[in-house]
């Protein structure tokens, strides 16, 4: 990878009766990238890469981070259809051809409802340690019973990465930011926590070529998930990252860009 | 003035090594350490402490709930007060209050009540709560729509208390398709709503809007000013006097025929505070959305330990600002007049034992106050002119503003 500095630039979207932030960066094919339950980073490397070969747009989910919350939102597929509506007025998807869909642990869960509502509109899919389907023999770590810092570290197979990348001793502030999503995911995922008794049910409609990628060591959902997923899809494989957690894209961002490169441009 | 008994309800029979050990009795601190057998004697000796305290003269008995938890056992304030209701004559049934948001059906709710006021001739005060943090966890209740539960909740209590049914009801959080409970209760225009609290001022405004009396729970005498000073605010805005009859106060006061015994048992307060305070978990207590946003700085920090719990002050300190007011009948009731002095509630609890206090002096304590702390009580309360709700025939509310009596006094 080249260390040539991408430019984001940022827009707000009005999106039923909420602001919409929406970050974007980069050139080429579209992808549309949905993050995690914590909210984003500003500048995260895996994003950089992804920009120097694709045309990346950035959501902040609503209600997280910068955008702004919209009070009768109830549920993750809520989520999903914002994003379709999104994608339905974007100039990105009249000029750019179909859009491939990366979504991080929270956001593979809201890619996953996006897929199954359109089952045929994405050229690709790429589910990271994706919530959205309950596991069958352990439990997705629930977040109402961790504190702030001892639940992200819990996502990480390497803490000495947390240290880097949130500090030993993460500021208030980024306690703050992290209250406020939980809040906002709390108003939509409360029960059942992170999963949706229906989705299985409708992946199997999906026509969509998906990667299904896992992190060896994630202790927030656990590689069963990944495993269910692929039995639901009918087009899916299964990449397994060493040395990652749930957030694969910070541990190990170069190798994560790289299987999302190869698998959406179809090499 | 209006004096009421109270207890925590401690379920102090539990290995306490083992709470240390593993850091918090709350929640997560697991049921094999509730001994039932200890259980069904403790919950027998506090039915004998409320009817010794009717006996000996309190008005009214306050009781509230709390889950997964040692520090108080009562689970479910609707059947204490049932059991009560049949069992005193004549002191209030005072529950503060029902946690509103982790019912989901409100309407049962309602017709418990309902039951408890006819058993009962009449005798309920119906408290409403938001719950603690932690109890949104253990009843599997969203905190992110705590507040917005618990205000159409009451919205529809009262609706199904005042308004024959049948009516539909389609509202954010609950929806019933038939609201038609066949019992209503026996008070007219229904039974009184107090509201207890300790830190939300949305809370105390909310009280003060509805024409609610305010039950401030054992504050500081300078915080419960404040409290006053908002309320009676809110109240001119509203468009009436706040006052006395607005005002309760539950004061931790224990009593025993000597100083040093009583001061012995008040360090059982100290008890609860460590089971509630410094044992309870701080991200179970404050999950995101259950405080308002302008305590997220706050919370945020004393969940990863930056900042220490605000109320977590030391015995010393306690006695002091008379957070805990402890001594003989002769040296308490000074205490309690300054107290009456600068906060001037009309509606006092006694919150009068804890811990590991024995059932001995548990009994010696509500009968100290009861013959010797209550009659130089009410003494104060009228040369202070503190009348209780119910001497002052006050409203029950801003939206039915007139007192609340048996249907058959109406009639």
């Amino acid at each position: 990878m080249t260390s040539t500095t991408i430019a984001w630039e940022s827009e707000t979207v009005p999106i039923a009766g909420a602001a919409l932030h929406v970050a974007r960066a980069g050139t080429g094919a579209p992808l549309l990238v949905l993050g995690h339950d914590i909210g984003g980073l500003e500048r995260p490397p895996f994003l950089d890469a992804l920009a120097r070969r694709f045309t990346v747009l950035v959501p902040s989910h609503p209600g997280y981070d910068k955008s702004e919350r919209p009070d009768w939102m109830r549920s993750v597929r809520d989520v999903a259809v914002v994003y379709q509506w999104l994608l339905g007025e974007h100039e990105l998807t009249r000029d750019h051809g179909p859009v491939s869909l990366v979504g991080l642990g929270f956001g593979g869960w809201i890619a996953a409802e996006m897929a199954t509502m359109a089952p045929r509109a994405f050229r690709r899919l790429v589910l990271v340690g994706a919530m959205g389907i309950k596991p069958e023999r352990g439990e997705i770590a629930d977040q109402a019973l961790l504190s702030y810092i001892d639940y992200v570290r819990r996502g990480f197979a390497d803490q000495s990465a947390f240290d880097r990348i949130f500090g030993a001793e993460p500021p208030t502030s980024t306690l703050e930011q992290w209250d406020l999503n939980r809040e906002m995911t709390f108003r939509i995922a409360w029960k059942p926590y992170m999963y949706n008794p229906t989705l299985p049910h409708l992946l199997g409609g999906v026509a969509t070529p998906t990667l299904v990628v896992w992190g060896r060591d994630d202790r927030i959902v656990p590689l069963e998930c990944g495993e269910r997923y692929l039995k639901a899809l009918t087009h899916a494989r299964l990449e397994i990252v060493e040395g990652a957690g749930h957030f694969v894209e910070m541990e190990k961002p170069d190798e994560l860009a790289g299987l999302v490169a190869r698998f959406v441009t179809g090499a | 003035m209006h004096l009421m008994y109270f207890t925590e309800q401690p379920m102090s029979a539990y290995p306490e090594a083992e709470g240390r050990d593993f850091g918090a009795t709350a929640l997560m601190f697991s049921n094999r350490f509730f001994d039932p057998v200890a259980g069904s004697r403790l919950y027998n000796e506090y039915l004998e402490h409320y009817r010794i305290a009717e006996e000996v003269g309190f008005d009214g008995i306050m009781l509230n709930e709390h889950h997964n938890a040692p520090f108080c056992m009562q689970a479910k304030c609707n059947i204490f007060a049932s059991i009560l209701a049949a069992t005193t004559k004549r002191v209030k049934l005072v529950l503060l209050g029902n946690p509103l948001p982790l019912a989901d059906n409100p309407v049962r709710l309602a017709e418990e009540l309902a039951m408890i006021d006819m058993v009962s001739r009449g005798r309920l005060v119906s408290g409403f709560v938001r719950g603690g943090g932690q109890e949104q966890l253990a009843a599997g209740v969203n905190p992110a729509y705590n507040r917005e539960r618990f205000e159409e909740a009451h919205a529809l209590i009262v609706k199904s208390w005042t308004q024959p049914g049948p009516f539909r009801w389609e509202g954010t959080h609950y929806q019933h398709r038939v609201v038609n409970p066949w019992a209503v209760p026996l008070q007219k225009p229904h039974p009184r709503v107090w509201i207890p609290g300790v830190l939300s001022k949305e809370t105390i405004v909310w009280a003060a809007k509805k024409r609610y009396p305010y039950i401030a729970l054992s504050t500081a005498i300078d915080a419960t000013k404040k409290i006053w000073e908002l309320y009676d605010q809110v109240a001119a805005e509203t468009g009436y006097a706040g006052g006395p009859e607005y005002r309760g106060y539950l004061q931790r006061c224990h009593v025993a025929e000597t100083e040093e015994k009583a001061l012995a048992n008040a360090r059982q307060f100290m008890w609860m505070q460590g089971e509630f305070t410094g044992l309870a978990h701080p991200v179970w207590s404050s999950p995101s959305g259950y405080f308002s946003p302008s305590y997220r700085t706050a919370f945020v920090e004393y969940a990863v330990g930056r900042r220490s719990n605000p109320r977590g002050a030391d015995f010393e300190d306690q006695l002091r600002d008379q957070q805990i007011v402890a001594g003989t009948p002769k040296t308490v009731i000074p205490k309690l007049r300054r107290l009456l002095e600068e906060t001037r509630p009309s509606i006092l609890g006694f919150w009068a034992s804890d811990g590991f206090v024995s059932n001995a002096d548990a009994k010696t304590c509500i009968r100290l106050l009861g013959q010797e702390v209550l009659p130089a009580l009410r003494d104060i309360g009228k040369e202070l002119g503190l009348w209780s709700p119910f001497e002052a025939n006050a409203p029950v509310s801003l939206a039915f503003p007139e007192p609340a009596r048996p249907a058959d006094a109406v009639a």
